[in-house]
């Protein structure tokens, strides 16, 4: 009979992390042992495997792809093809998904890139964020219904975690249509800015550059996605390493689909005759830095914004729109089967304003009723 | 191409479970355990002796202390840590479950609380505001048979079967020091076998891919139900010191694994499958919860089965009457306003009325107060007249007889005419 214990006691081990584990050495008396928690959520995760939606937005030929290519080791656009200008004159923005399943170190990951050839490139390019905006509102809606139904066992999460936006270097800062495609979307996504083929860039002109946009996004009041704060049981080197980062942005980044001979290495990069750009050299661009942030320490929180920020206010939004025309219909038939209970909408706190409002007149007269009692009494 | 495959690079995803596992532990952690069983089986002794707490004492003593007449819900709180985890236990204990003479429907307050904690849920789910959402929902049920040696009766039949799908179910055998290891086992065997005639579905562990894990799920299952010995007191057994139960045929230590089944237990329980108890509540008894719920509401609009629960209309209908509750609510709240507007006003008029009638009054008493006054004020000015006109008319007989006087005087001297 011991045999079961011997294997729950192998199972514990493994699910201890390493602070739990000296702490059981540590102490002489019992401990219950649900230190193992997070361990147990881990595995779980684990099991699970993960699932990560990407958008990318910019003019063609900022180097979008090669990008993404990078970040995630694959080719994604292997049988892409690109159309010229006369061919582009006609298109408008189109909504393109990617899925690829990969796998790292027994982790899986299925990851979509959402492209948007066709944004910006126009002559008018007018709203050409709302094929974006509508797409975005649409997977929020998708989800919205899925997670209202009544069988919620395999509902798909499509909803963009994050875009990468890309900046042309050649300009002197943002542009009016860079300005206005943010700002119709960092309510709806996590938005990060970046400045694309900053090979094109000496580091002086990156720091202009990055100076200028950096006050341009507060200037105009746009809200990318901020990195939260470091936690406060963190080593001052990490600390230092996540403030550099943080000041670091927008990143200027450089991708390659080729791979070059550099230092002895073979590695990713762009050969030019004056010189090798490597695209994880640290000192060439910012490509390490926004593949570390991005995927290695801020993927699950770009995910849980999504979740708890940019998807609640859509579904707020729905419901109160639902509860004010529900008021002015008085009608009860929706083909969507949801419970939304909500705190006192528009009609209801007008209502209650008013009704305040006679509360206050009421008092007042008492009061002023007893102010002549008590004068009448003297 | 074929550069980039031989290229070797690590893009660094892998991290993700470690990401939630920071977060996890940041967010904390939150478990509630049921306990039901008839008094004196040592339900709060093993509970103290799971989580290392004196969650039951002398001042706040186990659910069998507390003599009930009926079967109540009562839940205790207590918020523990440890290996840098913080966790936010919940113990639901059920004291006066099977105690009574009659014990029919003894499970009802059970399946109203743990129906009323999935209502909470599904409420705080539907709300338009869902940053907080508490998770009080039961996460595991612990069901203490008797060590009678023969089998389950019918009470634990009845509450398991009503149980099962809307709880992790975990069958104990309490006190298990009462029989040999022979009987232990006979008694296992009997109870899986009642479980299985009934179709009763107690908690299941999750398959693995790892081989390991799944030759210690066999292992556990051979052993179930869980035969449990609990203990508040430290003994000492060769030099150690145990949890145990002193007899003087010896020591039955709460941890041994040849004694009893505590170890499997508490590791399964808290150390390895906590979160797995959690996950199949959310994911299996909460979903059938509110399949069940939102079918009956979207059928036909009206629920039959009319709970005290709120959700038993359409949902678009739902808030329709949400809102109408809140305009009754202030309307109400407005007419109770007016009432108290309306009672003070009395108030005052009867006070003003009072003040007016005490005015009133006074004013008589001074108007009889004044009169009385005059009256005497009167009388005494008829006295000085009455005087005045006696005084006077002792003048004037003064002045006349002082006048005779002179006349007299005057004839004698020859001067009157």
């Amino acid at each position: 009979g011991m045999d079961a214990i011997m294997l729950q006691e192998k199972l514990v081990e493994r699910l201890l992390c390493a602070r739990g584990r000296t702490m059981r050495q540590k102490v002489d008396k019992q401990y219950v042992g649900f230190a193992t928690l997070p361990n147990q959520v881990h595995r779980k995760s684990v099991k699970k495997g993960f699932d990560f939606t990407l958008m990318v937005a910019g003019e063609s030929g900022l180097g979008k792809s090669t990008l993404v290519n990078s970040l995630f080791l694959t080719d994604l656009y292997k049988d892409r093809k690109l159309l010229n200008a006369e061919e582009r004159i006609s298109q408008t923005v189109e909504i393109t998904k990617h899925t690829v399943d990969i796998e790292e170190k027994g982790v899986k990951l299925k990851l979509t890139i959402v492209d948007t050839p066709g944004f910006g490139d126009a002559v008018n390019n007018n709203e050409c964020w709302k094929p974006i905006t509508d797409y975005i509102d649409q997977q929020f809606e998708q989800y919205f219904r899925d997670e209202s139904g009544l069988n919620r066992k395999n509902i798909l999460d499509n909803r963009v975690h994050c875009c990468l936006y890309f900046i042309p270097p050649f300009g002197h800062g943002l542009r009016p249509v860079d300005v206005e495609f943010m700002k119709a979307l960092h309510e709806r996504v996590n938005i990060i800015a970046l400045i694309a083929k900053a090979d094109c860039l000496t580091p002086n002109e990156t720091k202009k550059l990055k100076d200028r946009v950096r006050d341009e996004i507060e200037r105009f009041g746009i809200k990318v996605y901020q990195f939260p704060e470091c936690d406060s049981d963190e080593d001052e080197e990490f600390k230092q390493m996540d403030k550099e980062l943080k000041e670091c942005t927008p990143f200027a980044v450089i991708g390659s689909n080729t791979v070059v001979e550099a230092r002895g290495q073979r590695v990713r990069g762009r050969l030019y005759p004056w010189g090798i750009v490597e695209v994880e050299n640290q000192s060439h661009c910012d490509f390490v830095k926004l593949r570390n942030m991005l995927i290695r320490s801020h993927m699950h929180d770009l995910k849980d914004v999504t979740c708890d920020v940019h998807y609640e206010n859509y579904r707020a939004h729905c419901i109160q729109q639902m509860t004010s025309k529900l008021a002015q219909d008085n009608r009860m038939d929706s083909s969507i089967p949801i419970l939304p209970l909500p705190t006192p909408d528009a009609e209801t706190e007008r209502l209650i304003k008013m009704k305040d409002e006679e509360l206050k007149r009421m008092q007042e007269m008492l009061e002023k009723m007893q102010q002549q009692m008590h004068e009448k009494d003297q | 191409h074929d550069d980039m495959e031989n290229l070797e690079g690590y893009v660094g995803f892998a991290n993700l479970p470690n990401q939630v596992y920071r977060k996890s532990v940041k967010r904390g952690f939150e478990f509630t355990l049921m306990v039901v069983g008839e008094s004196g089986l040592g339900k709060s002794t093993l509970i103290n002796s799971l989580f290392l707490t004196d969650l039951y004492s002398k001042e706040y003593p186990g659910p069998s202390q507390r003599i009930k007449k009926t079967v109540q819900v009562e839940q205790s709180k207590v918020l523990v840590k440890e290996g840098g985890v913080q966790l936010t236990l919940t113990i639901v204990d059920t004291p006066g479950f099977g105690d009574a003479v009659d014990n029919s429907n003894c499970w009802q307050p059970v399946i109203n609380y743990i129906d009323s904690k999935c209502e909470d849920f599904l409420n705080a789910e539907s709300r338009v505001n869902r940053r907080q959402m508490p998770d009080n929902r039961v996460h595991c049920c612990l069901y203490f048979i008797a060590p009678s040696g023969h089998g389950l009766k019918p009470l634990d039949i009845e509450f398991m079967k009503r149980l099962h799908d809307k709880v992790n179910i975990i069958p104990l055998i309490a006190k298990a020091d009462t029989m040999t290891p022979e009987e232990c086992q006979h008694f296992k065997k009997q109870i899986m076998k009642e479980i299985q005639e009934h179709k009763i579905k107690i908690y299941e562990f999750p398959d693995t891919e790892e081989d390991e894990d799944n030759k210690l799920i066999r292992k556990i299952k051979e052993r179930m139900p869980l035969a449990v010995v609990g203990s508040n007191v430290v003994v000492e057994v060769n030099g150690r010191k145990v949890r145990g139960r002193q007899y003087p045929w010896g020591v039955a230590e709460v941890e041994n694994g040849e004694h009893c089944d505590f170890t499997v237990l508490r590791n399964m329980l808290i150390r390895t499958h906590m979160q797995d108890l959690k996950d199949v509540t959310n994911n299996v008894h909460y979903e059938n919860y509110r399949s069940r719920k939102l079918a009956a509401v979207t059928c036909n609009g009206v629920d039959g089965t009319k709970n005290k629960g709120q959700l038993t209309k359409s949902p678009l209908a739902q808030m329709e009457e949400e809102r109408r509750e809140h305009v009754m609510k202030m309307k109400k709240m407005e007419s109770e306003m007016e009432q108290v507007f309306e009672m003070k006003v009395k108030e005052k008029k009867q006070k003003l009325k009072d003040s007016e009638a005490e005015l009133e009054r006074r004013h008589e008493q001074m108007k009889r107060n004044l009169e009385a006054q005059y009256k005497e004020l009167e009388e005494k000015r008829r006295q000085f007249e009455e005087e005045k006109v006696n005084w006077e008319a002792q003048q004037r007989l003064l002045e006349q007889q002082k006048l005779d006087v002179t006349m007299e005087k005057n004839k004698k001297k020859g001067k009157i005419f």
